[in-house]
């Protein structure tokens, strides 16, 4: 009997100046799990678009359980056996759950009967969802078994996720994956696209790799490193942050019973959050998403007021000073969400830089900008920071989300700040920029600037901060040193089951 | 002034004649938006099927005949507006506007001849049984044919959308065209057919215009009636039933200040024909409580 489910053979898929995919072959077998490696860029999705039937190739050729198979759309794809989950979810807000998961379907039946099988599925599955309640109220996690369900009712024989983890929190990745674990006993292939290499390693049978749109290795994650496989992705050989040993300065931020009611409905309040941060120190806060991350950069950024006394730069009592006053005196914040928030999507990455640069760079002058300024400080930004774009008059929108977080904590490393915070600062971000965005972090510190880092990737954070607390429904923990710190130790400090669920309610 | 001037029934009678104009082109709007196209349009498409079903209908002297051209008239023209915005991706309210424009010239040199011409008579049905009811017979079941084909024209719509398969993939797509065509719907395809839609809708409105309500031709007939019809959508909450509800609010306040016109009431003239875009903008304003479409005004563009 031949194992072999989907067979694909000298693929390849040009768009006007790049090659998306070279002649790519690879096969996946029945009951697989198997994973697509690649930085960003590497051509993993157009690679399952056209697996998909959203994207024609050039040439080559795909079988599908020994048969020819070229879908000229989706529906095709979904009758033949495929069906995907999106890297960005594809439903729609205003419908229901039923509704969204009825458009996805060849052959719906009625939206009650559906709705019943809905519940029967995610039962079986351990995917709890009702469907008569409205998808823009659901989660993030929650969202996803919307598509995970609408794939399951089809029977599909392969399963293709794009990232599937990374809008999710520790305890839903385990859900998915036990998910997964049980798809693949009943027989189901599933093509797993991540660059997250602990997690294919813990889940997946075979992991082709695609670097530049062309296979560059195969193997079996189990038995290969992580740093191996990053390697291969990649193609050189990985730098990993290398610390300094450096004296601990003065202190330079402080935080004294730091708090703040929610600023809006789904927020969280600050609870007499009390912490001093050094010089030369990086200080790593992890936690599970909405436990008042974005509370605290916000308090810290200066973009929501807290009363006095509660947090000083150098003895100053700084709680009611407007933003650019802070970033005059040298604290800087680069947010979370970069596309509106830390970056303009539609404006220059010249004037990205005027926008928060402009006093400490002086790129304005009695209110006048000085734009031959501002493009050099944009283009060392760029040239420093291995921003991959033609130039700084390019949009912040045209930039792939790891160039664009390159820019926007480049920018802000290269004013010399006193004290830098930064939340997430290599979320969706490949593993080489990821690498060298944490060196960055590190040389600040080296040269004597307070870091605050705020993650959820523990990792990174053992990886790079001197000092270590969690932030636990708007509190801070006692601060401890990050070496020697063990997995559990982290666990208990993140605060049990009981948050993560609240973390889930406020998601 | 003289009260007795003015019959409740009469004037109930005539509301559902006055707002069936406003119905028509607001249902057709509706389901445009719902499928995330802003067509600022409407007037123009009005004004164009007004005269493309009076020219018909006097020369064939069958108003159902003229209505049909209106019907064609306001579709050809959304297909103008259609290819500009979803295969040219022009900006939807600069070529709503323009179309808007267009219409307003285009339906004046079309009528330079068919002015001061009546149109051939319509007449109005009488409902056996159910018109002979006192008070409700006369009010409901005695009118034209158009302002029953406008009603059932508005349920239909409600049914399509809230419990066809062909609706809700239209919901979908005006909710997240991405999405929809991720899915693999053909997101231009279902917008295409929406926007004709809307422009034989109207057409129809404008023909009522022309043909029933005047009933003749002149230049900008339609004075704003389509620009209402776009401000009852949003108020409405893209609601088919708030709509309805809407339009005869607007019908029923027009026709009401007219009555007073009539009796020389002692307000000028100028408050009281503003009242019924004055009165119906500020009871939907304080219903209003919906949510626009997601994609409701953006080009798709499907990268391939």
């Amino acid at each position: 009997m031949n194992d072999t489910l989907l067979k694909l053979t000298g693929l390849t898929k040009a768009y006007p100046g790049v090659i998306a995919n070279k002649d790519v072959s690879f096969a996946i077998q029945r009951g697989e799990i198997h994973a697509l490696l690649g930085e960003n860029g590497a051509g993993k999705s157009t690679l399952v678009k056209t697996i998909y039937g959203l994207v024609k190739p050039d040439s080559g050729t795909l079988a599908f359980d020994g048969q020819d198979y070229a879908p000229a759309d989706p529906r095709a794809a979904r009758a033949t056996g495929v069906a995907m989950v999106f890297q960005h979810f594809s439903l729609f807000d205003a419908l229901t759950v039923a509704e969204n998961i009825t458009l996805g379907m060849e052959n719906p039946p009625k939206l009650n009967a559906l709705a019943a099988q809905v519940r029967a599925v995610s039962d079986e599955y351990g995917l709890p969802l009702d469907p008569d309640r409205t998808v823009g109220d659901l989660s993030a996690g929650e969202r996803q078994r919307v598509e995970i369900i609408r794939c399951l009712l089809q029977d599909p024989k392969l399963l293709i996720m794009d990232e599937p983890t990374s809008v999710l929190t520790p305890q839903e990745v385990e859900i998915l994956f036990e998910t997964l674990r049980k798809l693949r006993s009943e027989g189901t292939a599933i093509l797993y696209i991540s660059h997250k290499l602990e997690e294919i390693r813990a889940l997946c049978d075979a992991a082709t790799i695609l670097r530049l749109g062309e296979v560059v290795g195969e193997c079996t994650p189990r038995e290969t490193s992580a740093r191996d496989m990053a390697e291969m992705m990649v193609g050189e050989v990985l730098q990993v942050p290398e610390r300094a040993q450096k004296p601990q300065g003065d202190v330079v931020l402080d935080m004294t019973g730091l708090s703040a009611p929610a600023p809006h409905q789904f927020g969280t309040a600050l609870r007499d959050i009390t912490i001093s941060v050094q010089a030369g120190e990086i200080l790593g806060i992890g936690g599970v998403a909405g436990n008042g991350q974005d509370e605290l950069v916000a308090a810290l950024s200066g973009e929501m007021k807290v009363r006095q006394g509660m947090l000083s730069l150098r003895k100053e009592d700084i709680g009611l000073w407007p933003v650019n006053l802070r970033r005059a005196r040298g604290l800087l914040a680069a947010p979370e969400e970069r596309m509106g928030h830390a970056a303009a999507p539609d404006m220059s990455l010249t004037e990205n830089a005027l926008l928060t640069a402009a006093a400490r760079k002086a790129l304005e002058r009695n209110g006048f900008l000085r734009w031959d300024r501002a493009r050099s400080f944009a283009n060392e930004v760029i040239a420093g920071f291995d921003v991959r774009t033609p130039g700084p008059e390019n949009t912040a929108r045209s930039l792939s989300g790891g160039n664009l977080q390159k820019f926007v904590i480049g920018r802000e490393i290269m004013q010399d700040p006193d004290v830098l915070v930064v939340n997430q600062p290599t979320w969706g971000v490949d593993a080489s920029a990821a690498a060298a965005i944490r060196q960055a972090l590190l040389d600040l510190a080296a040269k004597g600037a307070a870091v605050i880092c705020i993650s959820q990737d523990l990792d990174e954070l053992m990886e790079i901060s001197d000092r270590f607390c969690a932030l636990n429904e708007g509190r801070l923990s006692e601060p401890r040193s990050a070496q020697g710190l063990s997995v559990e130790e982290i666990g208990l400090m993140l605060g049990g089951a009981h948050d993560m669920e609240v973390a889930h309610a406020h998601g | 002034m003289d009260w007795a001037a003015i019959d409740p029934i009469l004037l109930l009678a005539s509301l559902m004649v006055a707002a069936t104009p406003i119905v028509l082109a607001a249902i057709g709007e509706l389901v445009v938006e719902r499928a995330g196209v802003l067509n600022l349009g409407v007037e123009g498409m009005m004004i164009t099927g007004a005269i493309s079903g009076f020219i018909i209908a006097t020369t064939t002297g069958s108003p159902w005949l003229g209505f049909v051209a209106a019907a064609f008239g306001g579709a050809i023209l959304s297909l103008l507006f259609g290819f500009l915005t979803q295969y040219l991706l022009s900006n939807q309210v600069a070529t709503g506007l323009a179309l808007t424009l267009f219409g307003l010239g285009l339906s004046a040199l079309m009528g330079q001849s068919y002015l001061g011409i009546r149109a051939p008579a319509f007449p109005d049905w009488h409902i056996p049984l159910l018109g002979d009811i006192p008070v409700i017979g006369p009010i409901v079941f005695q009118h034209d044919p158009m302002v029953y084909v406008g009603l059932l024209l508005v349920i239909g719509v409600w049914v399509f959308l809230k419990f066809s398969r062909a609706g809700l993939v239209l919901r979908a797509v005006g909710e997240n065209h991405d999405a929809a065509h991720a899915l693999g719907y053909h997101v231009r395809r279902v917008r295409m057919l929406a926007i004709m839609f809307g422009g034989a809708c109207a057409g129809l409105g404008g023909a009522y215009l022309s043909l029933v309500r005047v009933p003749q031709w002149t230049e900008g007939m339609t004075v704003g009636a389509g620009w209402i019809a776009l401000a009852i959508v949003v108020f409405a909450s893209w609601r088919p039933g708030r709509l309805v509800l809407g339009a005869y609010l607007f019908g029923g306040v027009t026709v009401l200040q007219l009555n007073l016109q009539a009796a020389g009431i002692a307000i000028p003239v100028e408050y009281l024909s503003m009242s019924p875009y004055v009165a119906t903008i500020i009871v939907l304003v304080i219903m209003s409580a919906g949510r626009a479409p997601g994609s409701l005004g953006r080009s798709f563009y499907a990268s391939r």
